[in-house]
């Protein structure tokens, strides 16, 4: 089936303080091109900007690391398989806002002396392939991209697009490293990092699309601009996609310490329930806790902010949630490929009021177990939701007097 | 201590994120070459990069594993070693922790007990089939964890009813996915030590599972039979086809005469079944143990071991005179062994136009069947159709090979069953038989004899120290100019080795090797098979005259049929066994074996590689490249 192009639509402007702020194309590169690649290094470390995926690994230091590495060949990947449940601000820089985060790449490559890059793309955002790639051709033609970048004799660095296959795994570092190199998409050991074995065994650095952006804002303006904005251990803005019971869904950009309640009254959220922040691996607010803030010390989040109103049973969410994870865990580990239907069968049997006070004890248990013991970051945090909903929302369930029969099941 | 690297990383294409994370010498400058640290607090220094699970073993400090083998590459899927490592926010997986810095490591606390109580649980959820009608009941590490970590219910459920159908399609292995606990062993197994690549996971989440090339039965895909999965398995997953039972029935049956030959290695092994430890070599006792169980006659498969070294000694030295002398470029120099099936099997699927390399010489298993419904049935007034053939190998190809259909040339078929040490061993419990404690007796004659050059057979390298110590005799009238016969060069667990052997005289027929030197190659393990095959097809190999190959890492000591678990230490424990034995024994070289200078005597009267040897004790091969099935 051929999708027809639709007539590109004139988009009202969007505004921020910083990914949406107003910046001439190649601006960031020019600045850093005039400094030295470690100057470059300690600009963004001093920046303080942490990855916006969601984990808040300080960029600076991973480049760092990178940077360090004696190696001829390293690699700069952006990590746009943007695949959590109720995310979708990298579709925005991807459509909006290409030429930005792929100057952020560059000016990564300069930092860490890389050659190529990949943006790594979800597989269902394969209809933004064609303009990326007139994009990156554009970029060659300007001498952002490709040899003697910006006049800068001996940086060469080329990008290519690779399509993910649908996997949210993927969007886990090691396990995009692993799905570049052609196998199955699978989350690494660590250590070893990226930085320092990533892609082929070489150093790799891994951002996402929202690092690269912000990246070029902070070269171009500095990172004394850029820190001032949002709070003290969490510098700059975050783009939210607020999704749920509300009157305006969409993404925004607001400045890291920005309360749950202000983003209520931002997208006009009216008879609130709970907010689930950082999509299906986040955490479910309730009402009493609304003053928390979008910061890395407090709700940490890669931008998914759902919205549930009072009529919703948070219990349906938590096992819509691990149905996802059920079918997206890399299977892998034994936490998470075998927790997480113990964890469903839980909910199920809390619905219908079957579960009892011991067993859910041992349920609890099991969730410490998946955070602790899993090797990736999705089995670390698939219980968050469970966990935070069944803690949070104890008016939604009730608990069994019968203690659990020991049972069995087919399939 | 050593950085130790598994077998597997040495000779595999085993992902970056599998392998051992490497030491730069600037990390070393950085860090210094070794680093403190405090396990349980107890200190100790290690070498920059070990992981906590060996050096926990360093101080004795036991971690319980599952996915983790020695002779492996890294995995850190079952969680299992999960300990506490100060600082870090999660529990790490010991077996895939590189140390790099002095750390802190607690390997029991109140959330690890936990971790490894919930994980055991999640393991057992869907592991259906009970224990006791289980092949690896009492040597199930799954059971053996189950019990260390306090499983008494079913805490997380349990699978009423098999999810999966059991794979009996193979000659030689059966798969029963129901009781797989995805610790990927088979599959590091089959794609990095033997790079074979039958097995691997696929689909996602709870559906995980390990498939064959699109699911299909094992007899559809490239499977060479070598059972180095079974070995690494740590629950009863993949077994080995089971012949027990038909064993039993002939032995029952009075009508029957039922023989059975030893092959060299399960001897070395086989104590391991009774508690012995590895390296206990029980020759003697086995051949009673058999007895008892009531076989008619305990021979010995070194006498065909001797008769292949002749066989397949001559093979060479005429292809050498055919391609040196005569020029003819039809003979394929180097000649390869072909005594492992499962390296047999493998040059078939994946190499199949250079088959004409291979020796086609039957494997000493296969030529001891014919013998035995031949020569044997006619000295000794048996009508061969109520010989039954069985044979103990260490090997799950073994299966396969006395399968092929071509192994006839009897007239019957030539072996009818082929046990494994462990199926073996399980007949001998079952007759309350005390092996460790039974009085020796000697083999039966006149297959019972053979020569300490045969016995090596066991070991990689053996075939060709045999064949060494023969050819170079031939050719020169004297003796291979090592101490005590013991070409040492060609032993050793390297896996791939090399020697070069001048022949600084030679006797009339054999003049044109005069000056000339021997070069020989061993391997062991298809993945080292492979890298020797690849210079094969590159040129590489020219000038190589002969190549051993063993499909099993350590020869077949190692192989797919021995007693579980294997690892590096335990196949040297029972290469040293062989060696030892080798030492010991009357006739230390092939040709020197009584019984066979009688049978060319008697019977192969036209000699080695004659028309009557032809007829017998050699075979050919299928070119079965690596699609099975219909072809478009």
């Amino acid at each position: 089936m051929k999708v027809k192009d639709k007539k590109t639509k004139e988009l009202p402007k969007r505004q921020g303080l910083v990914i949406f702020s107003e910046i001439e194309n190649g601006a960031g590169l020019k600045k850093a091109l005039k400094i030295k690649k470690e100057q470059v290094v300690a600009e963004i470390s001093a920046s303080n900007l942490k990855g916006r995926g969601g984990a808040g690994f300080p960029a600076g230091l991973k480049w760092k690391f990178a940077a360090q590495e004696k190696d001829e060949q390293k690699y700069v990947v952006c990590n746009a398989d943007e695949g959590e449940p109720g995310t979708f601000k990298d579709k925005v820089l991807l459509s909006e806002y290409a030429p930005l985060f792929l100057e952020g790449m560059v000016i990564a490559a300069y930092a860490v002396g890389a050659k190529q890059g990949f943006v790594y793309l979800r597989g269902e955002y394969r209809s933004f392939v064609p303009a990326l790639e007139s994009e990156l051709k554009e970029m060659k033609k300007n001498n952002l991209l490709g040899e003697n970048i910006g006049g800068k004799k001996g940086f060469n660095f080329d990008i290519e697009i690779r399509l993910g296959a649908g996997a949210y795994i993927c969007g886990e570092e090691t396990a995009l490293i692993e799905s570049l190199e052609g196998n199955r998409g699978e989350p690494r050991n660590r250590p070893p990092f990226p930085v320092n074995t990533g892609y082929n065994g070489h150093p790799t650095i891994v951002n996402n699309v929202e690092t690269f952006a912000a990246v070029v804002h902070i070269a171009a303006k500095g990172a004394d601009w850029f820190k001032v904005i949002g709070t003290e251990k969490s510098a700059g803005t975050k783009l939210l996609s607020v999704s749920g019971d509300c009157k305006k869904p969409g993404v925004y950009e607001a400045a890291y310490g920005i309360s749950i309640k202000e983003i209520l009254k931002m997208t006009d959220a009216k008879d609130v329930k709970a907010v689930q922040v950082g999509g299906a691996s986040g955490v479910c607010v309730p009402k009493s806790q609304f003053d928390r803030t979008i910061a890395y010390e407090d709700l940490s989040t890669g931008g998914s902010i759902i919205i549930f109103g009072q009529k919703r049973n948070l219990l349906d969410a938590a096992e819509n949630f691990l149905e996802f994870f059920e079918e997206e865990s890399c299977g892998q580990c034994t936490p998470c490929r075998e927790g997480i239907p113990v964890l469903i069968e839980a909910v199920k049997m809390l619905k219908k009021g079957e579960c009892g006070k011991e067993y859910l004890k041992d349920i609890l248990s099991l969730c410490e177990t998946m955070q602790l013991a899993s090797k990736c970051g999705l089995g670390q945090s698939c219980p968050n939701a469970f966990i935070s909903i069944i803690n949070n929302f104890k008016k939604d369930y009730a608990l069994s007097k019968n203690s659990k029969q020991e049972k069995t099941f087919n399939g | 201590m050593d950085n130790k690297k598994p077998f597997a990383e040495d000779t595999s294409r085993a992902p970056v994120s599998q392998r051992t994370q490497p030491v730069s010498e600037a990390d070393k400058k950085a860090l210094g070459a070794t680093v403190k640290i405090v396990i349980d607090d107890v200190e100790i220094t290690v070498p920059l990069g070990t992981t906590i699970l060996d050096a926990a073993k360093e101080v004795n400090i036991k971690i319980p594993t599952l996915c983790h083998h020695d002779d492996l590459c890294l995995a850190g899927v079952c969680r299992m070693c999960v300990v506490e490592v100060e600082g870090e926010r999660t529990l790490q997986a010991a077996c895939s922790y590189p140390i790099f810095r002095p750390i802190k490591v607690k390997t029991y606390s109140p959330a690890v007990r936990r971790a490894r109580r919930n994980i055991i649980q999640l393991s057992l959820r869907r592991h259906y089939g009970e224990c006791y009608s289980c092949a690896r009941n009492n040597n199930c590490e799954l059971q053996t964890l189950a019990k260390e970590y306090g499983v008494t219910t079913y805490k997380f459920g349990h699978v009423s009813e098999p999810l999966y159908e059991k794979d009996f399609s193979s000659h030689s292995l059966e798969r029963d996915m129901n009781k797989c606990v995805l610790c990927r062993r088979c599959v590091r197994t089959c794609i990095d030590l033997q790079e074979v690549g039958v097995l691997e996971a696929a689909y996602r989440g709870s559906e995980t599972k390990i498939v064959t090339y699109l699911d299909k039965p094992l007899t559809d895909v490239i499977c060479i039979n070598c059972g180095q999965c079974i070995n690494r398995c740590p629950t009863g997953a993949l077994k080995a086809k089971d012949p027990s039972q038909a064993v039993w029935d002939v032995i029952e049956d009075p009508t029957k005469h039922v023989i059975i030959q030893t092959a060299p290695s399960p001897r070395a092994a086989i104590g391991e079944e009774f508690g012995l430890p590895a390296g206990t070599s029980v020759t003697k006792k086995l051949n009673t143990a058999l007895k008892r169980v009531g076989f008619d006659k305990v021979f010995d498969t070194n006498f065909t071991a001797d008769l292949t070294i002749m066989e397949e000694g001559t093979e060479l030295l005429l292809r050498l005179k055919k391609v040196l002398v005569e020029k003819d470029k039809n003979v394929k120099l180097p000649q390869f062994t072909s005594c492992s099936p499962g390296w047999v099997k493998y040059i078939e699927h994946f190499y199949p136009e250079k088959l004409g390399h291979v020796s086609s010489c039957k494997s000493p298993q296969q030529m001891f069947g014919a013998i035995a419904k031949t020569w044997y049935a006619e000295k000794n007034n048996i009508d061969a159709k109520n010989i039954v053939s069985v044979s103990l190998m260490p090997c799950s190809a073994k299966k396969f090979e006395c399968e092929r259909p071509e192994m006839d040339d009897s007239g019957f078929k030539d072996v009818d069953y082929a046990l494994t040490t462990r199926e073996l061993a399980g007949m001998i419990k079952e007759c309350g038989i005390d092996l460790p404690n039974l009085p020796d007796s000697d083999f039966d004659d006149p297959l019972g004899i053979g020569s300490g050059a045969a016995l090596i057979f066991g070991a990689t390298g053996g075939v060709m120290e045999a064949a060494l110590r023969t050819a170079y005799e031939i050719v020169t009238g004297e003796e291979v100019p090592f101490k005590k016969l013991n070409i040492t060069p060609v032993r050793g667990m390297d896996g791939i080795r090399t020697a070069e052997i001048p022949i600084k005289k030679a006797v009339k027929d054999w003049k044109f090797l005069e000056g000339a030197t021997l070069k020989v190659m061993i391997g062991h393990g298809t993945a080292n098979a492979k890298k020797i095959m690849d210079m094969l097809c590159e040129g590489k190999l020219d000038g190589y005259h002969f190549i051993e190959i063993m499909a099993c890492p350590g020869g077949c000591l190692g192989g797919g049929g021995q007693p579980i678990p294997t690892s590096p230490a335990i196949r040297e424990a029972r290469a040293k066994a062989i060696y030892k034995e080798d030492q010991g024994l009357p006739y230390r070289k092939s040709h020197d074996n009584p019984i066979i200078k009688q049978i060319y005597k008697e019977f192969l009267t036209d000699g080695p590689c004659g028309h009557k040897s032809h007829k017998l004790l050699h075979t050919s091969y299928t070119a079965r490249g690596k699609w099975i099935g219909k072809k478009k």
